[in-house]
C-alpha cells in the first residue's frame, strides 16, 4: 500500500524461482522437449532421458542415496501420500493395519493418515512436548506388532522444530517398522544423510528452495515395499507412472546445487536476529518452537492479545508478506493444530506469526519489519479487550 | 495490494471509529471468545428519557472484518433509540461496509450480538427486562440463525443445514446435515455451542452430524 519495497517473508509457503534455475530448465521446454524414451529410440528422447538421470543423481547425492532410490513426484503432497498410502497398500494386509504419526505433521501426512483410518487402519497420533519434539520413549511405547509405518516429520512447517530423526529411525529399525519423514522444509539445508540415519522414505520438494512448483521427490530405500502409486506406464522404476516432468526435475536439481551451506548460515543469521529483536523489544511475545533446534529459515512468534489476520493485513499494507496460525486466516477457520499440539491455547494460535527467510531477503528486511511490527502490535493492542484486561 | 475486503472495510480497519472503553458505561457487553477467534466489547451510554444512545464505543480482538464491523455498528447505532438500534442486522452492517467475504460474515454477526447484548445489559440494569422464559425449539432455531455457514455467507437455518432440534431437561440436541469430518464441522459446532450455552436453563449442548 505504501508503494515501497515489497518484502517477502513467507518462503516456507513458496519461494521466488532463481533465474539460474530457470536458465537450467529452459532447454527442456524449447529444445529437448521430447519424452524420456528408452535408450533404443531417437536421439532427442535419449537426451531427455539423460537429463532426467543426471537430475536424479544430483538429488540422490544430496541424500547420500543411490539414484534408483529417488522417485520424482509432483511435489511434497504427492510424495507423502505415496509414502503412507503406498506402504499401507503394500504392507497393510501382511504386516498389520497400524501406523503412527505425530500430531503436528503437515496436512499431506495428517490427512493421508485420516484417509487410511476411514479404510480401516488404526492410527496413533503421537503427542509432542511444548517445543514440538516427539519423545523417543513415547514412540517406543506406541509401536505394536501390527505397526507397518511410522511417519514423523524432519522439521515442522510452522514452528520449525527439528526432530531427532536419527533416534526415531533407530527405534523403528530396532522394531522392524518402516520409517517415513517429511523433509519438505529441511531439505537440503538440514541434510538427512540416509547412510547415517535409518530412514526408509523421505519426502522432499523444490518449491521451498527457489526451485519450480509442481516437482518433488520421494526417497525410497532399496527393498522398501511401496505399492505402485499411479497406474499407467513404467516410469520412475515402475513406482509412479506418468510423463516425466523433465524441466521440473532439472530445475529441482539446480535448486539443490544452489542452496549452499554459506547461504544457509546467512539465512540463519536473519532468523536469529528477528527472534532476538522481537523477544527483546516487543512485550508479551512468545517464541514457538525451540530456540536453536529449528529450521534455519524459520521464526514463529505469538503476539499476545491480538489476532494474526489483523497483523498480517497491516503488514501487507506496509509491503510485508508473512503468514499466521490464526483461525481467521485458515481455510477451515480452525486455529493452527501445531500451536495446539505444543500445548498452546486459541489465543496463542491466533496471534502466531511465521516469518520464513529465503535467498532474496537481507538483514535490512529484518530491521524494517521489526520496526513496522512494533507499531502494528501497539496499535492493535490499543483496541483489544484482552490487552486491557491484561493491564489490570 | 490486493485484498478480499472492500475499500470501506479496509478504511474502517485502518482507522476504526469509536474505539476504546467507556468508564462506568450505562450498558456494556462482551461477545465471542478467543476460541471462536474473535471478541467484541461494546459500551453504550443512554439518554434516560429518550432512550437514545448518546455515546458508544467498542473494542476488538479479531480479524479485519471484526474490527471494521465493530467500527461500522457504532456509527449505525449512535444517535438511535434502543429500539431502533436493536433492529440493526448483520446485513445492515455488511451492506454499510460494501459487503464482506462470505467466509467472514460470522464476524459481523458477533459485533451485532455485542450491540444487542449491550442494550440488554442496559435494560437489565435499569429494570426493563421481562420474565425469563424456558428455552424452546423456536428459541434454539432463532439462535441458530445467528450461526453462519461459512460456505454460503448465510446462516445455518437459511442454508438448510439444521436437521432435528431437541430440547429436553436442559439438554439441547442439534443435528447438522454435514459429515463430521467436513472442513467447517468443528468451527460450526463451536459456534453453535457458543450461541446456545448462554441460555439460562441450558446445561448441555450436543451437536451431531449426519455422517
Amino acid at each position: 500500500m505504501s508503494g515501497g519495497k515489497q518484502v517477502y517473508l513467507d518462503n516456507s509457503a513458496a519461494t521466488r524461482l532463481d533465474e539460474r534455475v530457470l536458465e537450467a530448465m529452459k532447454p527442456y521446454f524449447f529444445e529437448q522437449y521430447a519424452v524420456a524414451t528408452s535408450e533404443f529410440a531417437y536421439s532427442q528422447g535419449i537426451e531427455a532421458g539423460e537429463a532426467l538421470s543426471s537430475a536424479r543423481e544430483t538429488l540422490a547425492r544430496a541424500l547420500v542415496a543411490a539414484p534408483e532410490e529417488f522417485i520424482f513426484t509432483s511435489g511434497s503432497t504427492e510424495s507423502s501420500n505415496m509414502a503412507l498410502k503406498g506402504v499401507a497398500l503394500a504392507l497393510g494386509s501382511k504386516k498389520g493395519k497400524h501406523l503412527i504419526v505425530s500430531k503436528i505433521e503437515d496436512f499431506p501426512v495428517l490427512n493421508s493418515a485420516r484417509a487410511l483410518e476411514k479404510q480401516g487402519f488404526k492410527v496413533t497420533y503421537l503427542d509432542v512436548d511444548g517445543e514440538g519434539f516427539v519423545h523417543p520413549d513415547k514412540l517406543k511405547e506406541a509401536i505394536k506388532d501390527e505397526t507397518m509405518l511410522v511417519s514423523i516429520q524432519h522439521a515442522n512447517q510452522e514452528i520449525g522444530t527439528i526432530q531427532d530423526i536419527e533416534s526415531i529411525g533407530s527405534i523403528c529399525r530396532e522394531k522392524g517398522v518402516l520409517f517415513h519423514t517429511d523433509a519438505t522444509h529441511s531439505f537440503p539445508r538440514v541434510p538427512p544423510d540416509v547412510k547415517k540415519i535409518p530412514v526408509d522414505l523421505i519426502t522432499v520438494a523444490a518449491h521451498t528452495i527457489h526451485g519450480p512448483k509442481g516437482i518433488g521427490g520421494l526417497y525410497v530405500r532399496q527393498g522398501t515395499k511401496v505399492a505402485k502409486w499411479m497406474d499407467g506406464g513404467f516410469q520412475e522404476f515402475d513406482l509412479r507412472a506418468g510423463l516425466e516432468n523433465i524441466p521440473g526435475a532439472v530445475g529441482f536439481a539446480r535448486a539443490v546445487e544452489l542452496a549452499t551451506v554459506k547461504e544457509t548460515k546467512q539465512i540463519q543469521a536473519m532468523r536469529d536476529r528477528i527472534i532476538d529483536r522481537i523477544l527483546a523489544e516487543i512485550p508479551d511475545t512468545t517464541l514457538n518452537g525451540h530456540r536453536w533446534k529449528r529450521l534455519p529459515q524459520n521464526a514463529n512468534i505469538s503476539f499476545h492479545f491480538i489476532e494474526g489476520e489483523s497483523i498480517t493485513l497491516h503488514l501487507d499494507m506496509h509491503g510485508f508478506a508473512v503468514s499466521t496460525g490464526s483461525a481467521c486466516f485458515s481455510r477451515s477457520l480452525e486455529g493452527s493444530h501445531v500451536i495446539f499440539g505444543i500445548g498452546g491455547d486459541h489465543e496463542r494460535a491466533h496471534g502466531s506469526i511465521r516469518f520464513t527467510f529465503g535467498r532474496y531477503n537481507t538483514m535490512e528486511d529484518v530491521d524494517t519489519i521489526v520496526q513496522t511490527l512494533t507499531e502494528v502490535v501497539q496499535e492493535l493492542r490499543s483496541i483489544s479487550p484482552l490487552a486491557r484486561e491484561n493491564k489490570k | 495490494m490486493k485484498s478480499p475486503y472492500s475499500e470501506t472495510v479496509l478504511e474502517h480497519f485502518r482507522h476504526p471509529h469509536n474505539v476504546g472503553a467507556i468508564e462506568n458505561a450505562d450498558g456494556k457487553a462482551q461477545e465471542g471468545s478467543p476460541a471462536c477467534g474473535d471478541m467484541v466489547a461494546v459500551y453504550i451510554n443512554v439518554e434516560p428519557k429518550t432512550k437514545v444512545i448518546s455515546d458508544i464505543k467498542f473494542e476488538s480482538y479479531g480479524c479485519a472484518s471484526n474490527i471494521a464491523t465493530g467500527s461500522i455498528i457504532t456509527e449505525l447505532a449512535k444517535g438511535k433509540t434502543l429500539e431502533e438500534a436493536r433492529k440493526i442486522t448483520w446485513k445492515d452492517a455488511a451492506d454499510a461496509l460494501g459487503g464482506l467475504p462470505k467466509i467472514k460474515t460470522h464476524c459481523s454477526v458477533l459485533a451485532i450480538e455485542g450491540l444487542r447484548s449491550a442494550i440488554e445489559n442496559y435494560e437489565e440494569r435499569h429494570g426493563l427486562v421481562k420474565d425469563r422464559k424456558p428455552t424452546t425449539m423456536e428459541e434454539v432455531r432463532s439462535r441458530l440463525k445467528k450461526v453462519m455457514n461459512p460456505m454460503a455467507g448465510l446462516d445455518l437455518v437459511r442454508t438448510n443445514l439444521v436437521g432435528a432440534i431437541e430440547v429436553k431437561n436442559g439438554t439441547v440436541r442439534v443435528v447438522i446435515d454435514l459429515p463430521s469430518d467436513h472442513q467447517f464441522a468443528s468451527v460450526i459446532k463451536e459456534e453453535i455451542k457458543e450461541k446456545i450455552e448462554p441460555l439460562w436453563d441450558v446445561k448441555e449442548v450436543v451437536v451431531e452430524f449426519t455422517e
